[in-house]
């Protein structure tokens, strides 16, 4: 056999090959993406918390894509204590005034960096939350100070609707 | 199985095989003779085990959406059609993967028939078939009943009031399948558990199918026996297998005709309507493959009778290596049975669209006739034939109606004449 018929052969191959695995491809995906989440579960994205019943130095725990999320009306002290730490002294600096645009209210998602469970309120070394599963402290601004947990308590994006309504989402 | 001397080349792998010998398997299954004249008919075996695979991969994701409960199993379903990423495109493959599953056992089986594969030594690789072929119907009903619909309902209290027609007992039975004093929340619990577990015995028996086909290997269209490995085989790869591949490139545009241009032409509108226990629809029709057997039930005026009637439509098929009396495989050198053989084939097509057409006037008369036919060709014409018929001299080999004139050939046939 010629250089050029093998070489016509092996590229029939190589094409058909491609064009099947291109194919199977376009098979499998469906099936993988049948397991994210589906359009009744997407129209839950956002959630509005009236939080007009909130007094200071209280929270309030609200349902949003499963989690809990944390609305934290902060006292003047609380929020003193958490805008004068040194950002050093930070496992994973962040300013307060970045996790917390009106400083009276601190709206985070109440999950533990570790490992996911539901930390405590008012608990802990720093004032703010203890997570009981592996004793991780969060500060007043939800900060992880000390424990296993990596990162910050995450703030979900959230808007004033008005002055009474929170929209999560 | 005559490569059972394989050695692999690495240390590795054979160290691996003869502590579990999957290689030797492998390379069985790759080299395994096959006859070199299979034609396109053959190629369903290979279709059949796609459409499994399929029906189990695309179930196994919907599983996981569905809901079965009486109250959310109809929701459950549009929420798989309407919110379920791909949901509609799962559903419509598992809906119409059921049709094309049976269509592909159909023209299995009637190739079957053609060249007589349920011959011996090949029974057993055909009761396995028929088994198979039956947990295949359990599975189908049963998964039809699980969209809640309409259909789902009626064609389920239809079904399994088959068995009150069982004296004595079959009150008894059929409260016991259902789990209850109707078709309610406890049989449809049962039959998803019962959907889900039936085409995993079908795997098993397929593996079985398999195995047991690979003993004596593959029958042929001239139908007569070959040595192994020989000038008349050859290996399963490449060459059966880029042949199987081929066609079911060709089968996977007819079934995706169906999923994407006509998902609902094989199913009933009346299923896209809720179970509702008051009402029943004014066409009861069960799924396009159970046609045939409905017709025959439909036929017998006597409730017993019938269903007597009708599950010994299939279960003839079990016994027919041993109604079939003639020696002869292939309808090739049959000339009457390949005559009868397109008879039974229009008959059972004819079974198929009374079947769905109302019970009555002439349409019953067609069914009755067309069923005493059915039973007339497996019990009367078929035990005859193998004694009346005069059959087509076979050739001796595979090779040789193509090579033709062999100068021994003639002396060759003697000599097996006086053999036998």
């Amino acid at each position: 056999m010629s250089e050029k018929k093998t070489k016509r052969r092996d590229f029939l191959f190589t094409a058909t090959t491609a064009v099947g695995a291109v194919g199977a491809a376009a098979v499998v995906w469906p099936m993988i993406d049948q397991m994210n989440p589906d359009a009744s579960v997407k129209a839950l994205a956002s959630t509005e918390v009236d939080v007009s019943a909130l007094t200071p130095g209280n929270t309030l725990t609200v349902l949003w894509r499963g989690k809990p999320v944390f609305i934290r009306r902060r006292t003047q002290e609380e929020i003193d204590e958490a805008r004068k730490v040194n950002m050093e002294d930070l496992i994973h600096p962040e300013k307060d005034e970045d996790r917390a645009k009106n400083p009276e209210w601190l709206v985070m998602l109440g999950v533990c960096t570790h490992l996911g469970c539901v930390p405590l309120n008012d608990k802990g070394d720093y004032n703010g939350w203890f997570c009981p599963c592996h004793g991780s402290h969060y500060d007043t601004s939800g900060r992880i100070r000390k424990g296993p947990a990596p990162l910050n308590m995450e703030v979900p994006k959230y808007e004033f609707v008005n002055a009474n309504t929170i929209k999560i989402g | 199985m005559s490569d059972h001397d394989y050695r692999p080349k690495s240390k590795v792998g054979q160290w691996f095989n003869d502590r579990l010998p999957l290689l030797t398997l492998a390379n069985h299954l790759t080299d395994y003779p096959t006859p070199k004249n299979l034609n396109y008919w053959w190629t369903f075996g290979g279709i059949l085990t796609f459409c499994l695979i399929t029906q189990i991969v695309t179930g196994l994701t919907l599983a996981m959406h569905y809901i079965a409960h009486a109250d959310m199993a109809f929701e459950s379903v549009e929420h798989i059609m309407r919110d379920v990423n791909y949901g509609w495109l799962i559903r419509y493959i598992h809906a119409n993967g059921a049709s094309m599953f049976f269509l592909a056992v159909y023209i299995h089986i009637f190739r079957s028939l053609f060249y007589g594969s349920y011959k011996s030594p090949r029974e057993i690789i055909w009761i396995l078939g028929i088994i198979i072929y039956l947990l295949m119907m359990a599975a189908a009903f049963m998964g039809y009943v699980l969209p809640w619909g309409q259909m789902s309902f009626w064609g389920a209290t239809v079904i399994t009031n088959l068995f009150s027609a069982i004296p004595l007992v079959g009150e008894g039975i059929v409260t016991w399948l259902w789990g209850g004093y109707s078709v309610d929340n406890p049989t449809l619990t049962r039959f998803f558990t019962l959907h889900y577990l039936i085409p995993f015995l079908i795997l098993g028996l397929v593996v079985l199918h398999i195995w047991a086909l690979h003993v004596p290997g593959n029958n042929n269209p001239v139908g007569i026996d070959i040595k192994k490995p020989s000038k008349d085989t050859v290996p399963f790869h490449p060459y059966i297998v880029i042949k199987d591949g081929f066609a079911l490139l060709m089968f996977m545009i007819v079934f995706a005709f169906f999923v994407f241009y006509a998902p609902n032409i094989l199913g009933h509108a009346d299923n896209y309507i809720e179970a509702n226990p008051m009402v029943t629809p004014a066409h009861i029709v069960p799924e396009w493959y159970l046609l045939p057997f409905y017709a025959i039930l439909r036929s017998v005026p006597d409730k017993l009778l019938g269903v007597v009637a009708m599950l010994s439509a299939i279960l003839i098929l079990a016994v027919l290596p041993w109604l079939d009396t003639s020696k002869i495989r292939s309808a090739v050198f049959r000339p009457l049975y390949k005559q009868f053989y397109w008879i039974l084939v229009a008959d059972v097509l004819i079974l198929g669209y009374v079947g769905a057409m109302p019970a009555e006037g002439l349409y019953l008369l067609i069914a009755r006739v067309a069923t005493a036919y059915y039973f007339l060709h497996f019990l009367v014409i078929l035990p005859v034939l193998g004694f009346k018929e005069k059959t087509l001299p076979v050739p001796l080999s595979i090779t040789e109606p193509v090579l033709g004139g062999s100068p021994n050939l003639a002396a060759a046939r003697n000599k097996e004449s006086k053999i036998e």
